[in-house]
């Protein structure tokens, strides 16, 4: 896919965008109210507001009936320039050259071929250098920016927060009213600060902290709220790793996480394919500067954690909330119904440790944990050593991208020489529509994000964890502590 | 989509917290590209056993289940994905509401955009409703959007949140992006002045 340098929009009126120039006669505002403020199209008594997207990322699965609804309207898609389409939820992650065996996929993905070259629009389709999962190629591509708009009909959109941009997922029909408008009706989130105090320790990453995030405000914690992370343990993460917390906001409930943009961010962005150059790229950091929260504003809520005292994370039950630390045992369910469920679902004992709990399957991928810094902290863990040979090992690359950069620094050598399958880039296990799946009753030790019952696989059980984690239980053949690996 | 008004209907109990939207709909059944059609598969793992065949245990199996078109769930209804297959799922089975305390944001706006009315209500309604259904398998609720009220055996009325425009549209099947589409030049006013270029086409 060729791509020209971006052209910065001309500022016709006046020298600072929207959110600068209201910034000095307004109260202190939050990074979430000064991007929704300065994409407000109207705002009519009565009415949600018109919010505008700057960027709508598309993917083959929710798409078809929103691409048909124009059809049926006799409209186009209003700014295909703004809209990028690519393969990942349905699609095979090896020998994707070939035909797709499964014919309804195989129709989805052709029916995405037909609608992109009806309307347009720009698409990453299989073999194309820029193919991946949706939330992996935005910000490979320099289209994730910090302050615009992104929506996706996918949960796991929050995960472009990470640049400070709003970004959260819809349905369908949502889908539809953006590609006739480019715009959504919407109604302001509350706030909510997540202050991750301290720096963590060794063996303790990214998806540690947002496991530990979520076993602390439950699966329904943040309803109707956009999260911004704050705190030393965020600012010291890389962009990849304010990726992972960003995505699993919405396993919180939030509508969107964001993380305020810095140096780290602007370095991340600086050498994308699609960002502006030069001026135009100085101008724009200048502009991002002012995005970050504002001395003295006020969030609806602020939740604190103590990242300093935390230690690796993994799940026990069926949802992402069902979280303690790995040398934890698995909890007693105290009259508790769900946890009672959850544990038949999971054939766990109460009081028995999880560490030494054996494991069928590990499977490192999906857009929370499928970038370049996650297959590094799993290699480094697997460098040398084997995987265990009653452990099937997957690790799917999130990206054509990642994964010609994991095959250039030698992980994707390290994967194979360990015993794992190291595969081409899409949604994969996470989702388990293309086949890569558990068999009924096994158990996995995933990096992905939900561990809902039958999402992995009818009947197969999950645990969610880090890479390190993962890579740890592969070696072991059973739940396992990273740190003993440090 | 069809106007939501008032209707009276019969209660299908799932008393279940949480119910994520791959227990709604797994994601397998997410390759179709149509809307209609994924009814029979509304909880398909809870509902068939291995076997394919349905499993006699799970409620929608039951005789109760027959015409339901009121589900009455656990707290946190609808949490996971994004995917409108949910309520199409829901919507396909021929239910009209889902009542609850609460809903996942994706999932509520998704039903509204489709006619099925999600009502919540406080913990204290809902466990009298799960006592009420689990008393009288036959158990009839009345819903009235425009009144916005849900009314119990008991014959005590309960009012239900929605938001005005949301519930404009539900009562006279109207079409949001209709709304939006009157708008245009204020979007293209926007856009002309918009801070960040993007282009995914160059």
């Amino acid at each position: 896919m060729s791509r020209a340098p971006i052209q910065d929009a001309p500022e016709p009126a006046a020298p600072a965008p929207a959110w600068a120039r209201l910034e000095l006669v307004r109260k202190p505002r939050t990074l979430y109210e000064k991007v929704w403020d300065s994409h407000v199209v109207t705002h009519e008594p009565g009415a949600p507001a018109v919010l505008y997207i700057d960027l709508h990322l598309v993917h083959e699965v929710t798409s078809p009936q929103a691409f048909q609804g124009l059809r049926d309207r006799g409209i186009k898609v209003r700014r295909p320039d703004r809209t990028q389409a690519t393969m990942d939820h349905s699609i095979p992650t090896q020998n994707q050259a070939l035909p797709i065996v499964d014919p309804i996929a195989a129709k989805q993905v052709q029916q995405l071929r037909i609608n992109c070259r009806e309307f347009d629009i720009p698409l990453a389709d299989l073999g194309d250098e820029s193919q991946g999962i949706v939330h992996v190629i935005g910000p490979e591509l320099g289209l994730t920016r910090p302050g615009i708009t992104v929506v996706c009909g996918d949960s796991h959109t929050s995960t472009h927060g990470a640049f400070g941009a709003l970004a959260f997922g819809i349905g369908t029909t949502e889908v539809e009213h953006v590609l006739a408008t480019q715009c959504l009706l919407q109604r302001r989130s509350k706030t909510c600060e997540v202050r991750f105090a301290g720096r963590v320790a060794d063996g303790v990453v990214a998806k540690d902290l947002i496991l530990a995030l979520i076993a602390e405000i439950g699966i329904g914690g943040g309803t109707g709220q956009v999260l911004e992370y704050t705190g030393e343990a965020i600012r010291s993460l890389s962009m990849e790793g304010r990726m992972t917390v960003c995505n699993m906001s919405i396993e919180g409930g939030a509508r969107a996480g964001m993380v305020a943009p810095d140096d780290t961010t602007y370095e991340f962005l600086a050498d994308k394919p699609t960002v502006p150059k030069g001026a135009e790229w100085d101008a724009a950091v200048a502009r991002w500067r002012s995005l970050p929260s504002d001395e003295g504003a006020v969030y609806d809520r602020t939740v604190e954690i103590d990242a300093a005292g935390l230690e690796p994370m993994i799940t026990w039950g069926t949802n992402p909330g069902m979280g303690v630390r790995v040398s934890q045992p698995v909890p007693e369910p105290n009259g508790n119904p769900s946890v009672r469920k959850a544990l038949d679902y999971m054939r766990l004992e109460p009081g028995k440790p999880l560490i030494g709990q054996p494991v069928d399957v590990v499977f490192i991928g999906s857009c929370t944990n499928s970038r370049i810094t996650d297959l590094r902290q799993a290699a480094s863990l697997l460098q040398g050593r084997k995987v265990d040979p009653r452990v099937r090992m997957m690790v799917v690359p999130g990206s054509e991208r990642v994964r010609a950069q994991a095959e250039a620094e030698g992980l994707a050598e390290i994967f194979r020489a360990a015993g794992a399958d190291w595969r081409q880039a899409g949604c994969s296990m996470c989702i388990a529509m293309n086949g890569d799946q558990l068999d009924s009753g096994q158990y996995c030790v995933s990096t992905s994000n939900r561990n809902f019952e039958g999402r992995q696989g009818k009947g197969g059980r999950t645990f969610l964890a880090s890479p390190l984690t993962a890579a740890a239980a592969a070696v072991e053949g059973s739940v396992a502590d990273p740190r003993r690996y440090l | 989509m069809q106007p939501v008004t008032s209707f009276s209907g019969k209660v299908v109990p799932l008393p279940i917290t949480d119910v994520d939207t791959d227990q709604i709909i797994p994601a397998r059944f997410l390759k179709t590209i149509e809307k209609l059609g994924l009814g029979e598969n509304l909880f398909n793992d809870w509902r068939y056993l291995p076997d394919g065949g349905p499993n006699p245990e799970f409620v929608l199996n039951q005789p109760r289940a027959a015409g339901g078109t009121i589900l009455l769930a656990g707290d946190n209804f609808g949490c996971g994905s994004s995917r409108e297959h949910a309520p199409w799922a829901l919507l396909g089975f021929g239910f009209r509401a889902v009542i609850s305390t609460s809903f996942a944001d994706i999932f509520r706006n998704n039903c509204l955009k489709n006619g099925l009315l999600p009502v919540a209500v406080d913990v204290a309604t809902l466990a009298e409703l799960f006592e009420a259904a689990s008393s009288d398998e036959g158990l009839e609720l009345t819903v009235d959007l425009a009144s916005q009220t849900l009314t119990l055996p008991s014959g005590r009325g309960v009012s239900f949140p929605i938001d005005d425009f949301s519930k404009q549209c539900l009562l006279e099947g109207g079409d949001q992006l209709s709304y939006i589409q009157q708008r245009m030049p204020a979007i293209t006013a926007y856009e002309s002045q918009s801070a960040e270029a993007l282009n995914t086409l160059a």
